[in-house]
């Protein structure tokens, strides 16, 4: 379970302040599959930085799997990312001095966890890189990084994975498979998925819609009451 | 726990894996990373180089020892012994079971009749079983044996050459006559340069007598070795001799006494090259913190990645600091390696300085002290930037921020402050740890600190000034080279101080070099005879005065009365010895009483020898009393020669005796050491008769040229009568006539000793030209040192400038003009932070001639200027490859990479 409780985040810019995002209440039930949708400057990207816990907000609380986000320290909120949190970028955020394998490795090193070469390798398999996997970030196309970068999102079975524009820098068919993946993989771990994305096709796919425009929610699918 | 895919986990990376982690995140940097950690290496290679080099040294003295001093005990004197010596030598043998063996060494002219030859050497006559440890070889072998039977004299092999002689010629000193019957090929305790300034000849000590050389008042030195039972410790059965042996004028010297002494001068020397080698690794530090900075913004990214797929700023930081201590390593490992095998080349550099045969042999101690302090440094000099990656926020993965705004770091942060002082702390820390005396550490991170102070200020003050001055009527390209000096990210303050830190460096050595070696040449030169006599007898002073005038210019005689102090304002010589003690060991009980720790051995010494001869004296080897005891070699005239000054007091001239007592003027630093001012009366025993003489004038004597120069020089009235020899100084036209005339004089008068000054100019020619090469390698050094510190600095910011770069081309900069942006940025750095240098230089050139030195300071401007023309040069290259970089990237890849 995900809740976002009243969630400003504002910026300073020189003496003013600027508030990206304004009183954002939201709660989201395990294994949903939730877009984030609206214009450039909406505050998707801000929000999505918040629920994951990789930046706080100004005032209100977020919590994550029973975890109030905003009482935790960077270092507490990292830990806690690396045990139930997947990410899935646009621009795939691979570590460029790592091989494949070893870049899906890395979060279940992190956790210290054993037999991490053993599971980076049936993600592998599972993506459809198997024979690539000694390959470093800049061997392989843009779909292929995705798909690294997916598999490395699984690695830890993610309670809840945040995916922004993950598509974004891929051509259409490409985009399509890559989506079709993360959705076959959500399902067989039944994680949550929160999707940040402007393609209107894309969001058509979750099972609800969060509408941002200027900081605000303006229109939620799957809004309960109360 | 375990997860559904059954891996489990303990919620927490151990070691292994973060090391794992660590090694395979390091892949592609590895290389980067130990090419800025080798900035450090040359400073580890001179440190491991020098230590260890004085560590061989030091080995083969303690080894040698025994061989150096010829047996356990060395008793000299510069008189032939009085009966109350040999009394006290023979009580002594008979108390120790000690035996003796003779070594009278003296000056003497040696002729070759069969080829008319002549040259001054040191003669050493020899008991038949003189050394009593070590062995002198010889060519023909075996020839040392020789001397117990035959008159037979073997010499260094330069004095063949100088002779035109070779063996079995016969050679005569004074009236004796020799054979030559072998070269000496190894004589243990002797620098070779010593053979140089005067070729030393072995003859027996029983044939010295028909020399006829040692009259009256010849400079000789009588030497004693004694050689104690097995198992004796000669510092304790001497050690209670010594009041009574300082009294009787007799020096005493054991092997430990001659260890120190000799170690002494070789740690100074390394203590002085040892401090280049600690300034380069310094210098070194800024560079790997140059260079760090570089590869922290390389790092972003991927921080960032890692933070947010679950790593903590701590397991973070431990990976990149881990990473940044084993490259040091590396760096130091790989500098120490080079250290090695500079330190197999240094004997044969420094060998003829040495009188010792220095085995080289690894010394693990410097090895692994080399590499500690070098590791320490990377390490410590990298954290500061490394810090900086605590503050990477995973957000940085949705949205990128510019490098320096990541990186910027509040000067208030706790973490960075720590590593600030603890940066500061190793600095005084190392450089106390390296320096002789905790004021020398104290200064000299003193002085590194105040230079980067001056070379940040002047940093800030080139951004302000290139902000303030920028005007819209410039041309684009100047306008935008000089807006990269005060931007965001921009490199002035990390160029300028390693650049400006190794200008300072290089300069101030030049300076010092040049400094010191100008001094020596003018004062040589300004000399203009070319021969000196000496030791001529009062009634032979006529005959050779115009037979040197029948071939030449007389240029100055003077006559020399040998004396000794008797007492000063009627207090003896013991007397004021005996207060210096009383003084010391009050005040040594005033310790105990206070708490405080006894003195070591070397303080005490210090301190007896300045008390001994008054608050401002300086330390030449010697011991309590040095000044009051020695012999001084005194003249008398009425007139100033050029190389005096009088500094206080009025010069006597002609006046007349005003009477018993005569008129003394003493050179300033002897009368600082006798602890003596103008108006003290200072008696003079001159070969038994007292001569009593007040003090009326102080004078300044230039002593590095070559003329007969004297610490007393009395009135003419006051010393007239005393007994006395003669040293004449002439200008004698040709190399031909100068041999022809030494010959003439040799034949005529045996005792008396001639120096043809031109060889011993060129002997110092050679030495000054061995000591400026070594210290024009050492500026190479520095110089090879700033390249990669440059390289370093430059690299922090040269992705910035390439993306830029790459940027500007797309919108359509020529070549041209993005080298010219390039060329303005980096002439601008490049001119200021060599001529801040060079300006350091001059103000620590000046400090080092003036304080360690104490000489005057003519800066060498020209070379100077040259040494900042070929930095700023550098600079501009190293600038100017990364704009070459910017025309290998296609717009693509940097556009990608943003």
């Amino acid at each position: 379970m995900l809740i976002a409780k009243e969630v400003t985040r504002e910026y300073r810019s020189g003496d003013q302040q600027l508030a990206v995002l304004r009183d954002v209440s939201f709660t989201i039930p395990d294994g949903a599959f939730v877009a984030i949708v609206g214009p450039s400057g909406s505050g998707k990207t801000t929000l999505l930085g918040l629920l994951a816990g990789l930046d706080t907000p100004t005032r209100g609380s977020v919590i994550l799997d029973g975890h109030d986000l905003t009482t935790m320290n960077e270092n507490q909120r990292a830990r806690l990312r690396g045990e139930k949190v997947g990410f899935v970028f646009q621009s795939f955020q691979l570590i460029p001095t790592l091989t494949a394998r070893e870049n899906i490795q890395v979060p279940l090193e992190l956790q210290g966890a054993d037999g991490a070469a053993a599971r980076a390798d049936e993600l592998l398999d599972r993506v459809g890189l198997k024979a690539r996997g000694h390959h470093f970030p800049s061997q392989l196309s843009g779909g292929e990084q995705q798909r690294v970068a997916i598999a490395r999102a699984f690695a830890n079975n993610p309670r809840i994975l945040f995916a922004d524009e993950p598509t974004g820098n891929l051509d259409a068919v490409t985009g399509s498979r890559v989506f079709e993946l993360l959705e076959s993989l959500n399902r067989e771990s039944g994680s949550t998925i929160i999707l940040v994305t402007h393609d209107a096709t894309l969001a058509q796919r979750a099972s609800r819609t969060i509408r941002l425009a200027d900081g605000n929610v303006v229109g939620d699918s799957g809004a309960v009451a109360g | 726990m375990t997860s559904p895919s059954g891996v489990s986990s303990s919620g927490r990376a151990s070691l292994r894996q973060l090391a794992g982690l660590t090694w395979r995140e390091s892949r592609s940097a590895r290389r980067r990373l130990l090419l800025y950690m080798s900035a450090i290496s040359l400073g580890v290679a001179a440190l491991v180089a020098i230590d260890s080099f004085a560590d061989n040294v030091t080995r083969s003295v303690r080894e040698q020892s025994r061989a150096l001093l010829g047996g356990d005990i060395s008793f000299s004197s510069n008189r032939p012994y009085s009966p109350g010596q040999k009394a006290f030598l023979d009580t002594l043998a008979t108390r120790n079971k000690a035996s003796y063996a003779h070594v009278v060494t003296f000056p003497s002219m040696a002729l070759v009749p069969r080829t008319g030859n002549t040259r001054l050497t040191q003669v050493r006559a020899v008991s038949s079983n003189y050394p009593f440890y070590g062995e002198i070889t010889t060519s023909p072998a075996g020839k040392w044996a020789s001397l117990k039977t035959n008159a037979v004299a073997l010499v260094d092999p330069s004095l063949l050459v100088a002779l035109n002689a070779r063996i079995g010629d016969t050679l005569t000193l004074g009236l004796g006559k020799f054979e030559i019957a072998a070269t000496l090929k190894d004589v243990p305790g002797t620098a070779g340069v010593a053979e140089i300034i005067g070729p030393r000849i072995f003859i027996p000590e029983r044939y010295v007598p028909e020399t006829q050389l040692l009259v009256f008042g010849s400079t000789a030195d009588y030497g004693t070795l004694a050689k104690f039972p097995a198992g004796a410790n000669p510092d304790k059965i001497i050690g209670p001799e010594r009041p009574k042996l300082e009294k009787m004028q007799l020096r005493a010297r054991t092997v430990t006494q001659s260890e120190e002494n000799t170690t002494d001068a070789i740690k100074q020397l390394s203590q002085f090259i040892g401090i280049v080698g600690l300034v380069a690794l310094l210098l070194g530090g800024v560079g790997v913190a140059s260079g760090v900075r570089a590869f922290v913004s390389r790092k972003i990214d991927t921080v960032a990645i890692l933070r947010c797929i679950g790593a903590s700023s701590g397991q973070v930081l431990a990976m990149y600091v881990a990473q940044a201590a084993a490259m040091g390593l590396l760096g130091s490992i790989a500098g120490a390696a080079l250290g090695v095998a500079v330190q197999f080349g240094l004997p044969s550099v420094f060998g003829d300085f040495l009188p010792v045969d220095v085995s080289v042999t690894l010394e693990p101690a410097a090895i692994f002290t080399g590499i500690a302090i070098g590791t320490w440094i990377a390490l410590i000099f990298s954290l500061r930037p490394l810090l900086a990656l605590r503050n990477v926020s995973p957000l940085q993965t949705l949205r990128r921020d510019a490098d320096s705004e990541i990186l910027r770091m509040r000067w208030n942060d706790v973490p960075r402050v720590m590593v600030d002082v603890a940066l500061a702390l190793s600095v005084v820390g190392i450089a106390l740890l390296r320096a002789g005396t905790v004021r020398q550490g104290l200064a000299i991170s003193g002085a590194t600190f105040l230079v980067i102070g001056i070379l940040s200020l002047s940093a800030i003050l080139l951004s302000w000034v290139s902000r303030k001055a920028l005007r819209d009527g410039w041309p684009y390209v100047v306008r935008q080279g000089v807006a990269n000096l005060y931007r965001p990210a921009n490199q002035t303050r990390s160029v300028i101080l390693s650049l400006g830190f190794g200008a300072f460096l290089i300069t101030t050595l030049v300076l010092v070099q040049s400094n010191l070696l100008k001094q020596f040449n003018i004062k040589i030169d300004q000399s203009n005879a070319n021969l000196v006599f000496f030791d001529i007898q009062e009634d032979q002073f006529l005959p050779v005065d115009s037979l040197v005038k029948s071939r030449g210019r007389v240029l100055q005689t003077a006559p020399v009365v040998t004396m000794r102090v008797a007492a000063i304002n009627d207090r003896t010589v013991e007397q004021i010895i005996g207060d210096a003690r009383e003084k010391i060991t009050a005040d040594s009980l005033a310790r105990a009483k206070r708490g405080e720790k006894p003195l070591t051995r070397q303080e005490s010494r210090d301190r007896q020898r300045n008390q001994a001869r008054g608050p401002a004296g300086r330390q030449p080897a010697g011991r309590p009393g040095w000044a009051l005891r020695r012999e001084f070699r005194s003249t008398y005239r009425d007139k100033l020669t050029p190389t005096e000054k009088i500094t206080s007091g009025k010069w006597f001239g002609t006046a007349p005796m005003k009477g018993d007592t005569g008129e003394v003027s003493l050179e300033k630093d002897v009368a600082e050491e006798l602890h003596v001012k103008l108006g003290d009366v200072i008696t003079w025993d001159v070969q038994g008769i007292q001569i009593p003489s007040r003090v009326t004038s102080m004078r300044e004597v230039t002593w590095e040229r070559f003329e007969p120069n004297f610490f007393a020089v009395f009135s003419p009235p006051s010393l007239r009568d005393a007994p006395k020899q003669f040293v004449l100084l002439a200008d004698v036209p040709g190399t031909q006539t100068v041999a022809a005339l030494q010959r003439d004089i040799v034949k005529r008068f045996p005792n008396v000793s001639s120096l043809d000054l031109s060889l011993v100019k060129q002997t110092v020619a050679k030495i000054l030209k061995k000591v400026s090469t070594a210290i024009r390698f050492m500026a190479l050094f520095s110089l090879a040192m700033g390249i990669p510190v440059l390289f370093s600095a430059v690299a922090a910011t040269r992705r910035d400038r390439i993306r830029e770069g790459v940027l500007l081309k797309t919108l359509g900069a020529t070549r041209g003009q993005i080298m010219k942006i390039l060329l303005a940025e980096y002439a601008l750095l490049g001119l200021l932070g060599s001529l801040t240098g060079m300006v350091l230089a001059i103000g620590g050139g000046w400090a080092i001639t003036h304080f360690v030195f104490e000489n005057e300071f003519s800066p060498a401007l020209l070379a100077a200027l040259a040494i900042a023309g070929g930095m700023l040069a550098l600079t501009i290259t190293i600038g100017l490859l990364a704009g070459r970089d910017v025309f290998r990237e296609t717009p693509m890849s940097a556009l990608r990479e943003s």
